[in-house]
C-alpha cells in the first residue's frame, strides 16, 4: 500500500487584476480542478465560507467567470487572537478551450465545494481520427 | 475587535487588516504548535470564550475527528479528492493527504464543553474558557 501523503499547508493565492477595484479588500483565488471526459468539462473550486446565494457564475465570450462571496458579518463580534490565514472573496475565470453548452451547465456548491459541469456542445466533442 | 467603519464595504477590508495584524501574535509563542501546520487555524476572543475557525473544503466529515485534553485540541482526519474513471486532467491544485494537528492554547479551558460546527467547508470550534479561569468581581467591604 502506498504510504499516505501528509497534508502540506497551501497559501492562499491573491488575485492579481489588471485592474483596481473600487472596494479596498482583498479577493483570493479558489484551489481549481477541472478535468474533461467526452462529453463535459467539469470545474471543482475549493471555496469555503461561500453561501448559494452568494455565488455567481457567467459565461461571455467563452470566458468562465466565477465570484463566492463570504459572509463576513459572521466575524463580527469576534476579536482575532492568533492567525494564519486572510478571508475574503474569491474569483476566478479561466477561458474554455471548447464549446460549451450553456443551457445545460449545473452547478453544484457542497461544503465548500463548487462543481460545475459544463457540457460540450456537439460540435466540440472528439471526433476519432482516422490514419491512411 | 476589528472596528468596522460606517462604510458598509470597508467592513471586509477591516476584517483582513485585523487578521494580517495578528500574523505575529505571539498568543501561542511558548507552546508547542508551530504555524505552517495543516489546516491554517484563526482563533478569535469572543467576549470570555473562544472561537477557533479552520477552512477545510470538502471534507467528508466522518473523516475529520476532534479530541480535547486539558488545554489541547487536536484536529486530525484525511483529505480526499477524487476524480472520475477515464477523465483527462487540465488542472489539478486541490490537494489530498492526511493531517493531524495539535493546538494548545495558553488558558485554561472547558475541553467537556466544546462544541463544533462543520458547515460551508468550514469548520467551526466553540471553545469556553474554564469557569476557574474567569475574571470574579472583588467586592471592596
Amino acid at each position: 500500500m502506498a504510504e499516505q501523503k501528509e497534508l502540506q499547508v497551501q497559501q492562499k493565492r491573491e488575485v492579481e487584476q489588471p485592474e483596481e477595484t473600487t472596494v479596498p479588500a482583498r479577493f483570493y483565488q479558489p484551489n481549481t480542478d477541472i478535468f474533461e471526459d467526452e462529453i463535459s468539462l467539469t470545474v471543482v473550486m475549493e471555496m469555503p465560507g461561500v453561501q448559494r446565494g452568494n455565488l455567481e457564475i457567467k459565461i461571455e465570450k467563452n470566458v468562465l467567470d466565477v465570484e463566492g462571496k463570504i459572509d463576513f458579518s459572521a466575524y463580527k463580534d469576534l476579536e482575532p487572537v492568533y492567525t494564519e490565514y486572510n478571508v475574503g472573496h474569491y474569483r476566478r475565470s479561466f477561458s474554455l478551450s471548447s464549446k460549451i453548452d450553456q443551457e445545460k451547465i449545473s452547478a453544484d456548491l457542497n461544503d465548500g465545494l463548487l462543481t460545475l459541469v459544463l457540457p460540450k456542445a456537439e460540435e466540440a466533442k472528439p471526433r476519432t481520427i482516422k490514419i491512411s | 475587535m476589528f472596528t468596522s467603519s460606517r462604510d458598509p464595504f470597508g467592513a471586509l477590508f477591516d476584517l483582513q487588516r485585523a487578521l494580517e495584524s495578528r500574523f505575529t501574535s505571539d498568543w501561542l509563542r511558548g507552546s508547542t504548535a508551530a504555524s505552517g501546520t495543516f489546516p491554517p487555524i484563526n482563533i478569535f476572543q469572543q467576549g470570555d470564550n473562544f472561537v477557533a475557525i479552520v477552512e477545510l473544503p470538502g471534507i467528508d466529515k466522518s473523516k475529520l475527528k476532534l479530541e480535547a485534553k486539558e488545554n489541547r485540541i487536536r484536529i486530525f482526519g484525511e483529505k480526499t479528492v477524487g476524480y472520475k474513471e477515464g477523465v483527462s486532467l487540465h488542472r489539478r491544485e486541490r490537494v489530498s493527504g492526511v493531517f493531524d494537528r495539535t493546538v494548545s492554547v495558553p488558558v485554561r479551558i472547558d475541553a467537556d464543553k466544546i462544541r463544533a460546527e462543520y458547515r460551508e467547508g468550514i469548520l467551526a470550534l466553540f471553545i469556553p474558557r474554564a469557569e476557574s479561569d474567569r475574571p470574579r468581581a472583588i467586592a471592596i467591604n
